[in-house]
């Protein structure tokens, strides 16, 4: 018996999943260029594919600590209403007298505190369920962007503040170049640091990794808190792009965000999933999305369109994973999963 | 042996306790809220106004119940907005095209919409084992963009329904306004259903214990499929109602409003986990959101606190419940220590 081996690789059959399911995005991601193409001819010009990242790119910043979240484990509904909140004091703030990149830093901050409320609740109540926290949370950051500007807008921003969405540098929008950026430093801390073995082994099995000697506590306040950032910057991005803002503003966009990223190949029962896939869902919606409105079809048909190939992509999944898969768990399970082993209610 | 049975019978005692304790607490709550209501405005124990409270209510009582055999499987249904839309769409265009049909058909047509809707995503649940957060996500979107093809993006307004169409929730039987009766009805019938019938007990089996459920022979899929049916013909029954009591049709119907529902059930004490959950707190629940949603105009609280302040009232409940569980399980140790 001494003759044991343990191998730590990754069975093989996995990884080639992996990559055959981001092969499947690029081929969607073609497809749909290729139809939308024959559809319009003003569809395939570099210019304005690039210049049109600009109207989809700042709900993406929520993609990619979207995809942490998911790989934990764990689900957050509340980004949006943190987007509202932080544009809501943002624009406030700025039309009472406070310098624009004061404002622009009081966002970044308060969205990064709804972040941690939300990790510090998760850490203290290791028996609620994300869904729970981040419904209330969601509840009540929106409710506060109401009681703070009621049904009114506000905005007027200096004019530089526009360029944050509007301006280009070398015909190329200075969103996308922030967006790069964010992209690889995200796939960054995920594929190559420590902090990113950790959040999967935590979306594997919580229990094991906390024997490991993983502080999951701070892990998970962690990815709280770049979700709030990361919520921040989407707000900064929406507000340049749309001049003000209401309490009302992103309302629904933690459903389309959490869409992409499961389109993206990341498993809602956690500890798997790769940065690429759900960055790659982003510009298939997005160019979806501007390609139909080139040809004048309506959201409408793109809400049917999002929804089937979620639907799909999960089938797909499931079937292709087939016999190897651990019995797919109920959704509440895997939501419950910061439960602490010695916690079972 | 026995002296370990005894402490089994201690713990269960205490946690039985502890579950009536939080719905006594939140009985508490209510009444102690009514009282505040009353000292701010006098009008507010009337029978006029209570009435006007429970109309209010009973749509979101309706999709509640629906909603509790879901959270109570483990699952989640975040579809139920976008089928409301639908139904409510389908039978108001139904009673544009065919002015004097019976309201009854009108009903019957919303639940089998809402049927088909929860069929299909039983299938995907229950079949092909997608998640439910992903299937009702998915399947939201697709109803919601049905909804806006269908309706080409118009509205159906007052003045083209039947009135024996919006009588249906706004007429009285017995006195009783109809979609209070609706709801008293359904939820008498569900309290039956899951309490008393092997079939009621079964959803909870499968909630509590999925695998143990499937060991012991339950048909786990076919349960599964009919929670996401009844679901979906609760919401298409609730869509045909709304539609009705609102005298209005539209693509953006009921948007976000399962959201509401899952607040109302997570009050009422039903664990998002799956296996546990009662009617008598999902009533009580669902009466404390109707309260916080329909009587806030009337002690002068600007509508526009009515989110923030139910937001703290359910991240107050969920974290006391925590809290008492917590407490409960400690005296529970010390008790089997002893």
């Amino acid at each position: 018996m001494s003759e044991r081996s343990i191998s730590i690789d990754r069975p093989r059959s996995l990884g080639r999943f992996f990559f055959q399911w981001e092969w499947l995005l690029v081929l969607i991601f073609v497809i749909v260029n290729v139809i939308n193409s024959a559809l319009s001819p003003f569809y395939l010009d570099v210019g304005n594919l690039v210049g049109s990242t600009n109207s989809f790119l700042d709900m993406a910043f929520l993609v990619m600590p979207m995809t942490f979240v998911i790989i934990l484990g764990n689900i957050d509904i509340s980004v949006a209403s943190t987007v509202a909140l932080s544009a809501v004091v943002m624009a406030v703030a700025f039309n009472a007298g406070l310098p624009m990149p004061l404002a622009v830093i009081l966002c970044l901050v308060v969205s990064t505190a709804c972040g941690l409320v939300n990790g510090f609740l998760l850490v203290k109540f290791k028996e609620l369920s994300a869904v729970i926290v981040t419904l209330a949370t969601m509840i009540i950051y929106r409710g506060i962007a109401y009681v703070i500007l009621e049904d009114q807008a506000a905005g007027h921003f200096p004019k530089w503040f526009s360029f944050l969405s509007w301006g280009t540098i070398a015909h190329v929008p200075f969103i996308l170049f922030v967006f790069a950026g964010c992209a690889v430093a995200f796939g960054l801390l995920l594929h190559k640091t420590s902090f990113g073995r950790k959040v999967f082994a935590m979306g594997n099995n919580l229990t094991t990794a906390r024997y490991s000697g993983i502080k999951t506590d701070s892990v998970i306040l962690v990815v709280s808190a770049l979700t709030g950032l990361m919520a921040g910057f989407t707000s900064l991005f929406l507000c340049s792009r749309m001049g003000s803002t209401r309490p009302n503003v992103a309302l629904g966009y933690e459903l389309s965000v959490i869409a992409m990223v499961v389109l993206g190949g990341v498993s809602t029962s956690g500890g798997s999933g790769r940065i690429g896939g759900p960055i790659l869902a982003v510009f298939i919606i997005g160019y979806l999305n501007y390609g139909l409105g080139l040809v004048n079809i309506t959201a409408n048909v793109l809400l049917i369109i999002v929804g089937s190939l979620l639907i799909l992509s999960v089938l797909v999944l499931n079937v292709r994973l087939g016999g190897h898969r651990r019995p797919a768990p109920p959704a509440a399970k895997v939501i419950a999963a910061g439960k602490a082993p010695d916690e079972k209610a | 042996m026995s002296g370990e049975t005894k402490a089994g019978a201690t713990r269960a005692r205490v946690m039985r306790s502890g579950e009536s304790f939080r719905e006594l607490g939140l009985l508490v709550f209510i009444v102690l809220l009514s009282a505040a209501f009353q000292l701010r405005n006098h009008r507010f124990f009337t029978i006029a106004n209570i009435e006007d409270l429970l109309t209010n209510t009973a749509i979101l009582g309706i999709l509640a119940v629906g909603m509790m055999l879901v959270l109570i499987t483990g699952g989640i249904d975040l579809s139920i907005g976008a089928t409301i839309a639908l139904a409510g769409m389908t039978s108001a265009l139904t009673g544009v095209a065919i002015p004097n049909i019976n309201p009854f058909l009108s009903i019957l047509e919303g639940m089998a919409v809402g049927l088909v809707i929860g069929s299909v995503i039983g299938l995907l649940v229950a079949r092909f084992k997608v998640l439910p957060i992903i299937a009702t996500l998915g399947m939201m979107n697709i109803v919601r963009g049905l909804t806006y093809i269908e309706s080409k993006g118009q509205w159906v307004s007052s003045y083209q329904m039947s009135a024996k169409f919006t009588a249906l929730s706004t007429g009285t039987t017995l006195g009783v306004n109809n979609l209070v009766l609706i709801a008293v009805v359904i939820f008498a019938l569900f309290w039956y259903f899951i309490n008393h019938t092997r079939t009621g007990r079964r959803i909870y089996a499968i909630g509590s214990n999925p695998e143990a459920a499937d060991v012991s022979g339950i048909p786990r899929r076919r349960l599964l499929w009919l929670v996401y049916a009844t679901m979906g013909v609760l919401a298409g029954l609730a869509g045909v109602l709304w539609v009705s009591k609102f005298a209005s049709a539209q693509g953006d119907t009921a948007l976000g409003y399962e959201l509401n529902v899952i607040a109302a059930c997570v009050l009422g004490g039903i664990s998002i986990s799956g296996g546990s959950g009662k009617v008598s707190g999902l009533v009580l629940g669902t009466i404390l959101l109707g309260m916080l949603n329909n009587a806030l105009p009337l002690i002068n609280v600007s509508p526009f606190w009515q989110q923030f302040i139910q937001g703290v009232v359910i991240l107050a409940a969920v974290l006391t419940n925590v809290a008492v569980k917590r407490n409960n399980q400690r005296l529970a140790l010390r008790k089997r220590e002893i």
